[in-house]
């Protein structure tokens, strides 16, 4: 079969996008534009990463900001919000046994996320807006540096994003407790304690007290608990970021009409207090738990056995949504003016719970693989033992950085933004959702047969050795004084810059991989074909048979 | 008294060696979880137990010893009491440092204050060898007082840094050759004017 045939119809006749579910179709479209707004930020990384070996005559300063600005707006909302958000909209339905709450609330998430992504990167695009995704204040209202309509155009699409994601938390939350048409009343209370994951701690303590345990059956299964608390996050996450935008676009506003307002009047410890806990729930909060659940799901469906202490588990995952209400203040180390307890208590020690929440997770998942062996060495599995390791390398390099010693010389170096948040995002949790999207592939396309499994080997081992080896010299680099959002134009820390580039650079060929083999597998007619209506007017997830 | 260069070589060889052993482990267990002749194995929950506690041992361990180990975390805990040999006051407005003075000399093994206000944006407040490595650093608030008390014990010539970002005006923040420590009994390698750098 000719090359170009493939790629127009696919691998052995490709997608039929015309036998999709609506379900199915609105996963995919958003986990689509996720992996197409993944390749724009590793592209954009790749700029700043040569810009960083030897200065690009096309990036001037205002330019290279700016694109610093956008590429973590593109990656974490553009990409792994619409990833994760797509397929939880398939998987909380597909464990709650029941249809999704709403599909037009679906297509309108994804689509808000999406253009909202669009509108943020235009405000950096075409106005350099560059205040960085930190926004501290008044940075982000300094019209002295950054034209009010570019901030105007990129604040509004944040809010856009915002409210993308409270359309997301409307329908998860909805689609677990609402009753389905020709069901019998779903009572709420026994949902919520399982949600919440209460009913795993009253087994414990009721097997503690010599009693029948609380629940047998949880209402809830144990992904579903971890996406529901991870939500919650989610939920005060959008709250924070809006109210930050709504106040940032005052400012604005106020300098279009000519009525220039006085910055002095937000303090700005307090601002970035508020900021840092809502941002940090993303990253501390909803990111972890989601992960965990997903390590959980995965553990599950690779071995088709129950997972190693789910009591445990569940309990874990709350009592990592309520230390994620408590740890922004690591974000504030290097602040005099923070209270010396709050760095101590919330920066440091509530901090390192985070060591042993993730840690469990970790324990849990990989007993519950062994408990099954041998396995198959399949995509999902060695994705998923990807995405672990990352969290077991990033996880320590944060607890390493939240500790007032070693922050006054790690804080805004290239420690963080290396071993820490890169190794976390590109290894620990980009290689679980590769891995999620590998098991849900045949679900989802409804049996669509992968174009190659050596493209997607070298997928695997790109994003593995490339992201681990970005982070190491990133951090070898910090080790040696160099900053981050710092422009080196001296060539200071050249070598290990151009060692990160060659690992950027197997990241993105990654990427290329993984899109070329997706496309080749559907073909450029299911791909299109997923963006139109689905001629199956069903709420079943699946086709039925 | 520890040096914050000994403190980075110290993690740079800890996280190395913590990030092959962990890579080892998994890699071990990938090798292990396909084995055509492995057997499923059930893990006792002592087992798991064993393993929490470590894991919190850990966690409090880091930083009982960075606590006792490093000697800025005790000043900075208690710079409200102690009393200064010198204090050294830098102003911060439109991205420009204002120093008392171009260069600034830095008594050895006395407590000194840098006191920084800023103006207008947040910025950072970084003192850095002539290697490039960092030797301290504070973030600089508009509204906030920002106080860095250190004490200086090896001769040397320091650059200053920004060590946030304050904007494109702000990307250019730097100064050659502001600090010189002197009196020490030692001279910092790395910091040195003309010498072993």
């Amino acid at each position: 079969m000719s090359f170009l045939h493939t790629l127009v119809n696919g691998n052995e006749g490709g997608l039929k996008a015309d036998g999709l579910t609506p379900t199915q179709k609105v996963t995919l479209r958003a986990v689509i534009m996720g992996i197409l707004y993944y390749g724009l930020s590793a592209f954009e990384g790749m700029m700043m990463r040569a810009h960083a070996i030897t200065p690009l005559s096309m990036l001037d300063d205002s330019h290279y900001f700016s694109v610093m600005t956008v590429h973590p707006i593109v990656g974490i909302f553009g990409s792994t919000y619409l990833v994760v958000f797509g397929a939880f909209t398939f998987l909380v339905p597909y464990l709650m046994k029941k249809p999704l709450y709403s599909i037009k609330l679906a297509n309108a998430t994804w689509i808000l996320i999406a253009f909202g992504a669009l509108m943020s990167w235009l405000g950096g695009f075409i106005f350099h807006y560059a205040p960085l995704y930190t926004l501290y204040w008044p940075l982000p209202v300094d019209f002295s540096q950054y034209d009010a309509v570019g901030g105007l155009v990129f604040i509004l699409g944040i809010a856009l994003i915002m409210i993308g994601t409270l359309g997301f938390i409307y329908n998860i939350f909805a689609t677990v407790f609402y009753t389905e048409e020709g069901h019998e009343k779903r009572p709420m209370k026994p949902l919520l304690i399982s949600a919440l994951g209460i009913d795993g701690m009253l087994n414990i303590w009721y097997k503690m007290t010599g009693r029948e345990p609380y629940a047998k059956e949880p209402a809830v299964s144990l992904p579903v608990v971890a996406i529901f608390r991870g939500t919650i996050d989610t939920f005060l996450d959008a709250l924070v970021i809006l109210t930050c935008g709504v106040l940032i676009l005052v400012y604005i506003i106020g300098d279009l009409s000519g009525a220039t307002m006085d910055y002095t009047s937000v303090n700005a410890l307090l601002y970035k207090n508020f900021f840092w806990w809502g941002l940090d729930l993303i990253a501390d909060g909803l990111v972890l738990i989601y992960v965990a659940g997903s390590w959980y799901l995965l553990a599950m469906l690779i071995t088709g056995k129950k997972l190693f202490m789910q009591n445990i588990a569940r309990a874990a995952l709350l009592l990592e949504l309520i230390v994620s209400w408590f740890v922004w203040s690591h974000h504030l180390l290097a602040d005099q003016g923070q209270n010396n307890m709050m760095k101590l208590v919330s920066g440091e020690m509530v901090t390192a719970f985070e060591l042993v929440t993730q840690g469990i997770a970790i324990f849990i998942t990989l007993v519950t693989l062994w408990s099954a062996r041998p396995l198959k060495m399949s995509n999902e599995l060695k994705f998923l033992l990807g995405g672990i390791l990352g969290f077991m390398l990033a996880v320590p390099a944060g607890i390493i950085q939240a500790d007032m010693g070693l922050n006054r010389i790690l804080h805004n170096t290239q420690w963080v933004a290396g071993p820490h948040f890169h190794v976390a995002i590109l290894v620990g949790l980009t290689m679980t959702l590769y891995s999620a999207v590998y098991i849900l592939w045949p679900t989802l396309t409804n049996g669509v047969k992968l174009y190659s499994q050596k493209l997607a080997s070298f997928h695997f081992w790109g994003q593995l050795v490339g992201g681990i080896g970005m982070g190491a010299f990133m951090g070898m680099a910090a080790m040696d004084g160099a900053l981050r959002r710092t422009l080196y134009l001296d060539g200071e820390y050249q070598t290990y810059m151009i060692l990160a580039g060659i690992c950027g650079l197997l990241l993105l060929a990654a990427w290329v991989a993984f899109l070329f083999n997706l496309i080749m597998s559907v073909g450029l007619k299911g791909l299109l074909g997923i963006f139109n209506k689905s001629k199956l007017k069903t709420t079943a997830l699946i086709p039925e048979a | 008294m520890t040096d914050s260069v000994d403190v980075l070589q110290m993690l740079k060889l800890v996280y190395t060696l913590y990030t092959l052993s962990v890579i080892s482990l998994i890699g071990w267990f990938a090798f292990g979880v396909v084995n055509p002749k492995g057997k499923p194995r059930i893990v006792k929950a002592s087992t798991f137990y064993t393993y929490v506690g470590v894991l919190i041992t850990v966690g409090v361990a880091i930083h009982i010893v960075t606590f006792n180990k490093i000697p800025w975390v005790e000043i900075d805990f208690k710079r409200d009491s102690l009393k200064p040999a010198q204090v050294v006051n830098i102003t911060i407005e439109k991205h420009k440092f204002k120093l008392p003075s171009p260069k600034i000399e830095l008594k050895c093994n006395e407590y000194i204050l840098f006191d920084v206000v800023s103006k207008d944006l947040t910025y950072g407040f970084g003192i850095f060898r002539q290697n490039n490595s960092m030797v301290t650093q504070m973030q600089v608030l508009p509204g906030s007082r920002n106080d860095l008390m250190w004490k200086f014990g090896k001769n040397g010539v320091y650059h200053l840094r920004s060590t946030e970002y304050s904007g494109p005006k702000g990307a250019k923040m730097y100064i050659k050759d502001v600090f010189e420590v002197k009196g020490c009994d030692e001279d910092d390698k790395y910091s040195q004017k003309r010498g072993n750098l």
